[in-house]
């Protein structure tokens, strides 16, 4: 008589990988945000990736930034344009705020501590003019830009932020200065930024232009909620 | 010495094909996500330029090789893993070549979801990025075991020979593999 043939636990082992991880696309992120309430912050546990950030550019280098020479221009539909140094920055009003930043792409860092100035004050000097509705937020990062309404960029915990964690913003986080929203995506938290300009509405950014939303509010844009 | 044949060029060339395609995915991944990399290298579009087409070559490459080689002797060594049964492999061996197998397909499915998520929402999940990060945890994981037993831990690291000639010493094969009847070379 033939010998039993033996089980195929290979294909079993297989096949239930596969489904696994193919069935993950669903379960993956709540299971993971539960996992990480419950341990305090899990992402911390994860070597190397610093409270889970992952740094996006779109072009081939990151700006560099020089405290004698980086101005931040405030222009447009403005009475007054201004050229801001990075220490009369520093002199307005100091605003800190903490955050949760998400990425459109999944991932979240919680609790950021941001510190840096609210747009009212850098455009109490400037004076935006009756015919502004949009802001325009242009990075060093070239061709980046991107749009926010003036409403959306009257929310309290807007700010344009010079200080993470407690350290002046890093090079990678988009020295000196970037924007923070913390209601949308991390698309519209423009880095490196150089100019803020008031214009007569919101125009599609960056991404927006290869069909992200607009307006992208977490959890309601970009294909995520109803 | 007296040699006996452990692998097909075919089995061989497969092998090769497929640890330098996950090494350069490995790397060009690594600079994509870890910040300091990313900071060093810079870059970036060309970096994501090169893994995702890497990880296209990667596959056809793979299989490539399985359509112009010795199919019947890979659909005889994949029937020899499926078993469990220790043979010219052990039990740790074959689930390890599973589970790359596996990762395989999941790194394809969850790379190309990245891919067209960024151009299409409907393509677009908050948990993809999750898992192909995961994925390369549990595979760099696997790679690091397998890289010491067969390059430094001195009692099995003989078994490289065969993975680049094609041929081990008998007597370690006797050894190492017992229920294993290989052919003289």
């Amino acid at each position: 008589m033939d010998a039993p043939t033996p089980k195929r636990y290979g294909r079993g082992l297989f096949l239930a990988t596969v489904a696994g991880g193919l069935t993950s696309i669903a379960w993956g992120k709540p299971v993971w945000t539960k996992v990480s309430a419950a341990l305090g912050p899990a992402e911390s546990l994860v070597p190397f990736v610093p409270q889970g950030w992952r740094i996006y550019t779109v072009s081939g280098s990151m700006p560099t930034f020089d405290r004698a020479t980086w101005r931040l221009e405030i222009g447009g539909l403005v009475d007054r344009k201004l050229s801001l140094s990075y220490d009369d920055l520093r002199a307005l009003p100091r605003a800190h705020q903490i955050s949760d930043f998400h990425c459109v792409t999944g991932w979240t860092v919680k609790n950021v501590r941001w510190g840096g100035v609210r747009l009212r004050d850098v455009f109490a000097e400037a004076k935006p003019q009756f015919d502004a509705h949009g802001l325009q937020f242009v990075s060093a990062e070239i061709p980046y830009v991107d749009y926010l309404t003036l409403d959306q960029g009257r929310i309290p915990d807007v700010m344009l932020a010079y200080e993470m964690n407690g350290k002046p913003l890093a090079r990678e986080h988009g020295a000196p200065l970037r924007l923070v929203i913390p209601e949308m995506y991390g698309y519209k938290n423009v880095k490196w930024l150089r100019e803020v300009n008031l214009v007569p509405q919101a125009e599609p950014g960056y991404w927006e232009q290869l069909g992200y939303d607009r307006d992208a509010w977490v959890g309601r844009s970009n294909g995520y909620g109803a | 010495m007296k040699l006996v044949r452990r692998f097909s060029r075919t089995e061989r060339t497969l092998h090769w094909v497929n640890a330098t395609g996950f090494l350069l995915l490995l790397a060009t991944g690594l600079i994509l996500y870890l910040p300091r990399l990313s900071v060093l290298v810079g870059r970036r579009p060309l970096i994501k330029d090169i893994h995702f087409w890497g990880g296209v070559g990667w596959v056809s490459a793979l299989a490539l090789v399985a359509l112009l080689g010795d199919r019947r002797g890979l659909l005889r060594t994949a029937g020899e893993i499926e078993t469990f049964q220790p043979s010219r492999f052990n039990v740790g061996q074959k689930v390890n070549a599973v589970l790359n197998a596996a990762f395989t397909v999941l790194f394809l499915a969850s790379g190309l979801l990245l891919f067209f998520g960024e151009r299409d929402t409907r393509f677009r999940f908050a948990s993809t990025v999750l898992l192909h990060d995961g994925l390369m945890y549990a595979a760099l994981g696997l790679l690091v075991g397998h890289l010491y037993l067969a390059v430094i831990h001195p009692a099995t690291r003989h078994s490289l020979r065969g993975m680049t000639r094609g041929t081990v010493n008998a007597e370690w094969a006797k050894r190492h593999y017992p229920r294993w009847a290989p052919p003289a070379d």
